[in-house]
């Protein structure tokens, strides 16, 4: 199953939780809003992946199941 | 609400060649598939009901819901609000969505370069209102709703037209009428959605899909009123009348508004695959902005050669839009134009979301800079970066839309860069062309 990182960006306050959680798929701009990697969460990374999900302060951090 | 700094008058006509075969007369439709289809003929009193259903006969109601649906996907009808989104495909989705429908008529019309929505909704209010009650029907919908502009005479107006149709029993279903405010996104699905729930007219978060979950969280079909008017047409006159103009992939007419160069502007009705060239008089123009301010800068000898159509300029990154059309005359700075229309867009941002918040400022001040003599050799690149920092990370299009009215400037207006790289500016007026309004619009202005 593919999972797929997606930001609401009007939940999103820039608390930058996200890029230190998961730095392989998440860097920050320069105004400290997450860039996700073009890609799906690859099986090795579902487990931070969803750990950054749960613990962004905004709950602005999404995780798909890809459908 | 904010005053436009250049409001003309715009006159409403009828404009393009027929196609072949357009002698050929509907039953009943005086007009036929000849221009205009929608504004009523030179002498007619728009918003007059005895005339209206003198000219287009009653109103066609399908005695069943869905039943309209099969006509609109064979007229392949698209949306006349901006996107194009073929309207068949949101009639199904909002029929199939679990929940009784609720339908909005949208003219809200924000873009302060578009008239078309108003000059539709003074001219032919009935065709809106028709199309209205026949959408509602199509999807089974219990509540009717049209939401429009902020002038106060035309919702008063309008108020009458409607009171005047339930006395006349025409109506199915009662019309509210609630007021846009005067911002650029207050059309905006989601916008239109937040604030007929009861909020300020603010762009929101998708998923959900207002088709699946819009207004008090019932399935809302959100439909532009000028598409509405169209639908009202081709519920009477059948789809083979609606493709006898346009092109095959894009048939009918829309409305457009032209900003021709000599400073006069229009509202015209045309049909799609009309050269762009008998719309706007090229000859003393420099450039040509297509599909409004988030849609594109064409040179205006390459507009010259192009057709009102998607499919001629989509491989430009330009889209007809909502119809806005305008000739930049020779003697004006292109740069100077894109960078108050893009420090108009940034005010506009909702401010909702980060990349928009912080980008779409910088990217004004850095056209600002590029407008001026010599502007710091770093701008460009800084530009391009926040452009591509923007680009996709918005909630709603807006930052999308103006990074494609800002890389089409950059391209378009690269010999006017190079120009002021080296001090100079080939404008010899400094007079604003393209319509802003004047102030900033204030924090309240959503709701």
């Amino acid at each position: 199953m593919t999972r797929q990182l997606r930001v609401n960006p009007i939940a999103c306050s820039g608390h930058g939780l996200c890029a230190e959680l998961l730095p392989e798929l998440i860097t920050l701009d320069e105004w400290g809003y997450p860039l996700l990697a073009d890609q799906a969460v690859p099986a090795r990374l579902t487990r931070q992946a969803r750990r950054a999900v749960t613990d962004c302060p905004a709950l602005a951090l999404l995780l798909s199941d890809g459908s | 609400m904010s005053p436009v700094t250049a409001s003309p008058r715009l006159a409403a006509t009828a404009a393009g060649a027929a196609p072949a075969g357009a002698t050929t007369r509907a039953p009943g439709n005086p007009a036929g598939s000849l221009l205009p289809r929608l504004l009523p003929p030179a002498g007619h009193p728009g918003g007059d009901l005895s005339a209206h259903l003198g000219r287009h006969g009653p109103l066609p109601y399908r005695g069943a819901p869905r039943l309209l649906i099969p006509d609109v996907r064979a007229a392949a009808l698209t949306g006349r609000g901006g996107a194009a989104f073929p309207v068949h495909r949101k009639l199904a989705a909002v029929v199939a969505a679990p929940g009784r429908p609720i339908v909005v008529g949208n003219g809200a019309e924000g873009e302060p370069a578009s008239d078309k929505d108003k000059t539709l909704l003074r001219a032919a209010p009935h065709l809106v209102l028709d199309g209205l009650q026949l959408a509602a029907e199509a999807v089974h919908a219990d509540s009717a709703v049209l939401y429009v502009c902020c002038d106060p005479w035309v919702r008063q107006r309008l108020e009458g037209l409607i009171a005047e149709r339930a006395a006349r029993g025409l109506d199915h279903l009662p019309v509210s009428l609630v007021a846009a405010p005067a911002r650029f996104l207050a059309g905006q699905e989601s916008a239109l959605v937040s604030r007929l729930s009861g909020g300020a007219a603010l762009p929101a978060f998708t998923p959900p899909r207002v088709f699946e979950s819009g207004v008090d969280g019932r399935p809302t079909l959100v439909q532009n009123v000028e598409t509405l008017a169209h639908l009202a047409l081709i519920a009477r006159y059948g789809p083979g009348w609606f493709r006898a103009a346009g092109t095959p992939a894009e048939p009918g007419t829309m409305l457009c508004t032209l900003h021709q160069a000599d400073g006069s502007a229009a509202v015209a009705e045309a049909f799609i695959g009309t050269p762009l060239a008998s719309l706007l008089s090229l000859g003393a123009a420099q450039a040509v902005l297509v599909g409004g301010y988030h849609g594109a800068w064409i040179p205006a000898a390459q507009a010259a050669g192009l057709p009102l159509s998607n499919a001629a300029l989509r491989p430009l990154g330009a889209f007809v839009g909502a119809g806005v059309l305008a000739a930049l005359p020779a003697d004006r700075c292109g740069l100077a134009e894109t960078a108050r229309v893009a420090r108009y867009l940034a005010l506009e941002s909702a401010g909702q979301c980060g990349p928009c918040l912080n980008g779409l400022p910088r990217i004004a001040a850095a056209l600002a800079q590029l407008a001026g003599p010599r502007p710091r050799p770093q701008v460009l690149a800084q530009l391009s970066r926040w452009a591509g920092l923007v680009e996709g990370r918005g909630a709603c299009h807006h930052p999308d839309g103006t990074v494609r009215f800002v890389h089409s400037a950059l391209r378009t207006f690269a010999p006017e860069i190079r120009r002021h790289q080296q001090g100079g500016c080939s404008a010899a007026s400094d007079r604003p062309f393209l319509p802003v309004p004047a102030g900033p619009a204030a924090e309240a202005d959503w709701s």
